[in-house]
Parts: C-alpha cells; structure tokens; sequence
C-alpha cells in the first residue's frame, strides 16, 4: 500500500493508541493537519505550544499513558524547548512531533526553520531527524518504547514536510522494537536485594526516601507494602508526593528544602538511608559535603546514571522500582523481627521533633487570608473528591505541597526540578483532557498563573472544568521572600500590585471569575468554585508578605534548617553593603 | 566525591550506531557535563552500521563512572569498554613538518626519523614532513628531538587503541553483535 507520510504517520499514532494530542498547526506540519480530518484522533487546539507540552505533561503524570504534541518547524519547535527540559528533569514521558522544513533546503536559513534536533538534542532523552518517508514507522515506534521505558523522558522527531507528504509502502506499524543500545534493566540484581534486605534487617534508625520514580513505575502500592512490613518511617519528595497515603502513621512529611523539620532531621540523624526512584537533588541533600555522613544507603532506581552521581552508596539496584520492591518485600517477608520493638527509641525521637516543630500558621478571623490556610481548605473541601492537583511554581507550590496532603498517586502534579512558572494551568488542563469527570484543581501564583493565562480559552473552548485557584500575594513570593531573608530586605522587580482583574478576566475569556478577600470568604467561595460546572478560575487575596517555613537556605546542610521564627544567621547574607 | 589528584588517562572503546548525528549527540554530551576529553577518534568497523569511537578522557574512578554511564545513557551508544586496566595496545599516529633549509639538518632529522620507524612522506627544499606512530611517549619524545630545528606543524590522530588477546571484551561485544545479526538475516 503506497501512502503518503502524514497517512503513515496517522496509522502508526492509531497503532500505538495514541487517541489525543494536543498541538498547534503551521506551515510545513500543514499535510499532517490535513490528513488528520480524516481520522478519528482528538486533537486539542492550545494557543501557545509551551502549553501544548506542560499539558501534554500533565496528561502523562494523571493517566501514566505517554503524551503526544504535535507542533510546526522553527518557533513552533522552540517554543517546546521550556517543556521539553521539564519533562526531561521530571522523567516525563512524552513524545513530541515537530514539523521541519524540506530535506533540501535545511540548513540554507529557510522560512521558519529551526535546527530542532540539533537545539533539542540536550533536552531529550533521544530525538530523532526522520530523512525518508520508509523510515517513519520505525521511528514512531521507537519514539513511543523510548519515551515510556526505562527512566521515562521525552522524546522528539522532527519531520520534515518532503518525509511527511512523500510516498512510500506501508507494510504495518511494527510489533517489536529493538535497539541494540537500549536495554533498561528491569529486575533488581538478586545478590543485591539479599544485601539491601540484610541493611533494612539490622538498621535502627532507618528512614525511607521516595521520589517521583515510584509514581511513574506505578509501586505505591509495594512502596506502602515495604512500609507496613517493616515499619519504617517514610518521606517523600516533591515529586514522590502521593506514593504513600499522607494519612499512614509513619508519613513523616515531605523532606527537602521546604519540607517538615522531622523529614530533614530523620534524614541527618538516620543509620540508614534507603532511597528509592529518587535522585538526590541540592534540594534535598543540601550541603553535599554534610549529607549523610553518618548512614549507609541503600538507593533503588531505574536510571544507572542516578546512582553515585552525587553521594556514595552502599547498595545500589538498578531496575524498576515496582519490581524492586516486590522483590524485595519477598525478600524481607523471610525476615524475622520485632521491627517496631527494635525502632522504638527512633519513633520517639521522631516524635519529639514532629511535636516541636509542626507545619503551622495563624490565621486571624479579622486579618488578612494565610495562603497555608486557604490551600489548607482547599484540602479539606476538596479531598473528598480524590482530585487531581496541580501547582506552579514559588510559594504557592511549597505550600501546597506542606498543605496540600496528596493521598494517592498520580494525584499531585508540579514541576520539580526545572521548577517552571506557569506550568501548573497547562499541566492541569492536560490531567482534564485525560480525565474529563474528574475534579482537577490548579492551584496557583499570581506569577506563575500569568505566564500561560491565555489558553483559558482552551479550557472553555473544550468544556475542560479546571478550577483554577490563584493565591494571589501581589509579589513574585519566593523571590521577595528570598531577597527579605539574604538580601537586606531590598525588594527588586518582585512587586505585581499590577495584576489584571482576574474576574474580569476569567469572565472575558468565558470562564467564570470568583474572588476570596477575607478569611470568612475563603470556604464559601471554594465550595461555590467546585460546584460551578466549567473553568472557574478564583482569585484568593492573601497576606502579602508571609514567608514559607521550614526552609532550609540553598548551600547549606540539612541541619541548619530554620523554622518559623528562627533567626537569620549573619553568614547567609548574599547582597551588598 | 571526585579528586583531581586521582586522575590519570583513561582510554575508552565506545561502539555506536553508525548514523548522522551521533557524534554530535556524544561531543553535546561531553560538552554539558564538562569533562575533559585529550583525544577522540571515530572509525566505521567490519560492520558498516557501527562506528568505533576511540575516546581518551582525563579523571580518577568517580568521573569515568560518570563518563561511562551518560555515554551508556545515550541510545544510539552500543556498548562501553574502559581499556585503561585490561591489557591493551594503544597508538598514535603524527605528522610532523619540520625545518630543513640546513642540509646539515637534514641528515641529522633523516637519522632521527630512522631511529624512531618514522616515514618521510613529503619533502621540499626547506623541510620535511614525517609520518610517526607509536605511543604518546614517544611521539613526545620524537617532538622534543625536533624541536630544535624548528617544527613548523604537527597534526595527531589522537590515540587508537585495541585490547590483547583473543578474548578481549571489545572484541567479544563486536563478534556477537556481528553474530545476532547474522542470525537476524537469515530469521534465526
């Protein structure tokens, strides 16, 4: 069967079960727009294509089903470069088409091109420049088996308009991969599950580490059999948020630079550090040189480049974090120990420091909201819902991750470590996409919100219903909040007094507008928010200058954490005098 | 973690899919992380879809862990073999262009290239171009014997290298990969 590129291009999309892209059409991707009327694939028009990739995200991380966008050659492409490196700092798997001028003339500065492959080529797990029409159901289906196994990552092709409208002969979208440079380990090495189980057996003072890369294997559930089993204290971070229930009793909270005093503490006074799908990222070791100097670890991942890049490690295992820990579940099953009896004293340090230092605010009914208690509500009006929740990026984000208690995984979406504003709108209209019954909640900044508001109009062009919730202190949050603490007090570019009126805003674009300025407000509004059908977005005014607590400050060891209240030290001034 | 009193040069066997692009994909690599590559030499081999890249980089343990592992991350990267601690021969080759205006200089420079194995592959009336292969050292020392008549250009292939023995690791990688494709062929 003799088909054009785009008709081949479509079939393999079929093939591979992709039934929704979202994306922006251009010049040279012109054929495959066309071809597309012809076949039954849901396509969601954004108005930006950086949205196009943050929902594309979003999708990803709510359904685990890898994301496709399909965008033009030159600004088209470039405008995924932002999204690109997020998905690739957060392992999401996503895929990305990008319209590229014809073979002949690239290279020669032609209208609207770009070198994409070469611009992407740091920016993707692998990328892929298609040169013959033939070629094209291989690479698709590379593309898919790449961007979802392994360490999950984003994966472009750029197709240029001669591969996509020349012809050549569909023989069927091929069943099998196999690329001789790709193969991810998948089962834990067993000699070192024996060694991993031997540590856990005999650690007094264990504590359990999770990142994201429990959320994208899907081992929640083993993540909270391991638990159960051996009864050790358990934090996650940012993007492991939802892999144990916030409710189970050895939750400890999140740990990191934002995260509770007793997460940070478990993991400096620890003898046994087991981390698993996680990567040891500045903000959570802090001082690399004062991170664990005292405990072995144990560090479970898919991604062999993850292991030792950063700290030492006892016992590394590569492979998928699910079958890992049902390996090692079985493994430990065998073990017999009074495990609680031999954590008590562990438990009752752990408790002092949860005792002594709580996530807390005040609100005053007469003054003015706290972002921790409207996220706080948010939570409690919410939670019932199971919803899925996205953040930008800043205070808000921190917050909501204190505030926020994600139950399950899958639940709780943010841009970890590019830490990318404006990411949390998309990323949530993405989630609806996949999920169009379900409550899907954005909470947001100021900032954050204003850097990707125009694709509300996707949202009511869709009937997507996100309720989007604006916590709206009139600054760039963390940076003032940064430049009060180590910079004097010397505000510079932090100030938004100057907003749009979201209301008005949400009104233009179709969407409903709802505002919060007195703590009384606060759950009356979010109740009439989830029950309005459609976007809503809600502006909720709040205490302008609250600083988020704990924090620990960039550069510095875990230890050195401080707590509302806490002094500054002197040494943590950065700016001039 | 890493100590730059611990380095030495190591020397890489890297076997990669023979396609445009790769190379630009390994140098981004080696670009983005910062580390320190002396020489890089690519070659097809006996299969024309695989290249050999030939890569000697500067570090102690920690940093080739690093080096090998992102190499190992890159899809198109086959197969990774550090030859440093395996018994290997490594070469260099060198052309070296020197004065030789002073036909005094010039019986001394033709003993020298002598005494090393060199080649004289191209003369004029003011010098001569060399060919020389051997190990670094001794092309250093082969350089340093020069110098004093004037080297006007010298061009290096960066090293080459290959493990001894039937058995080595790089060869065995190439001999099944070579094999599984054969089997492919004929839809073993």
């Amino acid at each position: 069967m003799r088909l054009t590129g785009s008709e081949i291009f479509m079939k393999c999309l079929q093939a591979e079960g992709v039934h929704t892209v979202f994306g922006h059409p251009g010049g040279v991707i012109l054929h495959g727009y066309d071809v597309m009327l012809d076949y039954p694939l849901r396509h969601v028009l954004v108005r930006h294509e950086q949205v196009a990739i943050h929902a594309v995200e979003g999708y990803y991380k709510a359904s685990g089903q890898t994301g496709t966008a399909i965008v033009t050659s030159g600004p088209g492409a470039t405008n995924t470069i932002t999204g690109l490196t997020d998905a690739l700092m957060d392992s999401m798997g996503i895929v990305v088409f990008t319209g590229q001028v014809p073979t002949a003339v690239m290279g020669c500065d032609a209208f609207q091109e770009a070198d994409v492959v070469g611009t992407t080529r740091t920016c993707t797990k692998h990328n892929f420049l298609a040169l013959k029409t033939e070629e094209l159901p291989r690479i698709v289906k590379e593309a898919y088996h790449i961007a979802r196994t392994g360490r999950p990552g984003p994966v472009l092709v750029d197709l240029p308009k001669d591969v996509i409208m020349g012809r050549a002969d569909f023989k069927g979208y091929p069943s099998e991969v196999s690329i001789r440079g790709y193969n991810p380990s998948v089962n834990g090495h067993p000699g070192q599950i024996r060694k991993a189980a031997e540590l856990i057996a005999s650690a007094r003072r264990p504590v359990i580490y999770g990142g994201g890369g429990i959320i994208h294997a899907d081992g929640g559930a083993e993540l909270t059999e391991l638990v159960n089993l051996t009864q050790i204290p358990t934090t996650l971070t940012l993007m492991g948020l939802g892999a144990l229930d916030t409710s189970h009793p050895l939750w400890l909270g999140m740990l990191g630079m934002h995260g509770t005093y007793a997460a940070n503490m478990a993991m400096v006074h620890t003898d046994l550090m087991i981390a698993i799908g996680a990567r040891f990222d500045d903000r959570v070791t802090g001082k690399l040189s004062e991170f664990a100097k005292n405990c072995k670890i144990i560090h479970i991942d898919v991604d062999p480049t993850s292991i030792r890049k950063n700290v030492h490690v006892d016992v590394p295992i590569v492979g998928d974090v699910k079958r890992v820990l049902t390996q090692l579940n079985a493994e430990l099953r065998k073990v017999e120990r009074d495990w609680r009896t031999e954590q008590e004293e562990w438990y009752g340090q752990l408790a002092e420091w949860q005792r002594a230092h709580p996530l807390r605010y005040d609100q005053r009914p007469d003054g003015a909201i706290k972002p921790q208690y409207a996220i706080d509500m948010i939570y409690r009006l919410t939670e019932e819902h199971d919803p899925i929740v996205a953040t930008g990026v800043g205070q808000h984000q921190m917050w909501a991750s204190q505030y926020y208690r994600a139950r399950n995984p899958r639940r709780w979406i943010t841009s970890g470590g590019l830490g990318t504003m404006g990411f949390g709108f998309p990323a949530a209209l993405g989630a609806q996409v996949a999920f169009p019954d379900k409550l899907v909640i954005d909470i947001d900044g100021d900032g954050s919100f204003q850097m990707t508001m125009q694709d509300l109009i996707t949202c009511v062009q869709y009937n997507l219903p996100v309720k989007v919730f604006i916590i709206n202190n009139k600054y760039l949050g963390m940076v003032r909040q940064w430049q009060d603490m180590f910079y004097n007090k010397r505000y510079s570019q932090v100030d938004l007094q100057m907003h749009p009126d979201f209301v008005k805003l949400a009104e233009a674009f179709g969407a409903v507008g709802l505002r919060a300025e007195h703590p009384g407000d606060v759950k009356p509004i979010i109740e009439k928010a989830i029950s309005t059908p459609g976007p809503v977005v809600t502006e909720i005014v709040t205490e302008r200058e609250e600083n988020c607590f704990p924090i620990i400050p960039a550069g510095c060891a875990i230890k050195d954490i401080i707590d509302v209240g806490d002094p500054v030290p002197e040494k943590l001034f950065q700016g001039w005098r | 973690m890493t100590d730059p009193k611990n380095y030495r040069k190591h020397v890489l066997s890297v076997l990669v899919e023979n396609h445009q692009g790769v190379l630009a994909k390994i140098a981004a690599l080696i670009a983005a992380k910062g580390y320190n590559i002396d020489s890089l030499s690519v070659a097809e081999t006996l299969d024309p879809t695989v290249s050999r890249m030939t890569l000697a980089v500067h570090g102690d343990e920690w940093v080739l862990e690093q080096v090998v592992k992102q190499l190992h991350r890159l899809i198109d990267v086959i197969k990774v073999t550090d030859l440093t601690d395996e018994e290997h021969v490594g070469r260099e080759m060198m052309f070296i262009r020197v004065n030789a205006s002073d036909p005094a200089h010039r019986a001394e420079i033709l003993r020298i290239t002598e005494i090393f194995r060199g080649r004289i592959v191209d003369v004029t009336p003011n010098s001569y171009t060399i060919e020389m292969t051997g190990e670094e050292k001794k092309l250093e020392g082969v350089l340093e014997l020069l110098q004093p008549f004037g080297i006007q250009e010298v061009v290096r292939s960066g090293v080459l290298a290959i493990a001894r023995g039937s058995k080595s690791a790089a060869r065995r990688d190439e001999g099944r990969l070579r094999l599984a494709q054969r089997k492919q062929a004929v839809g073993e």
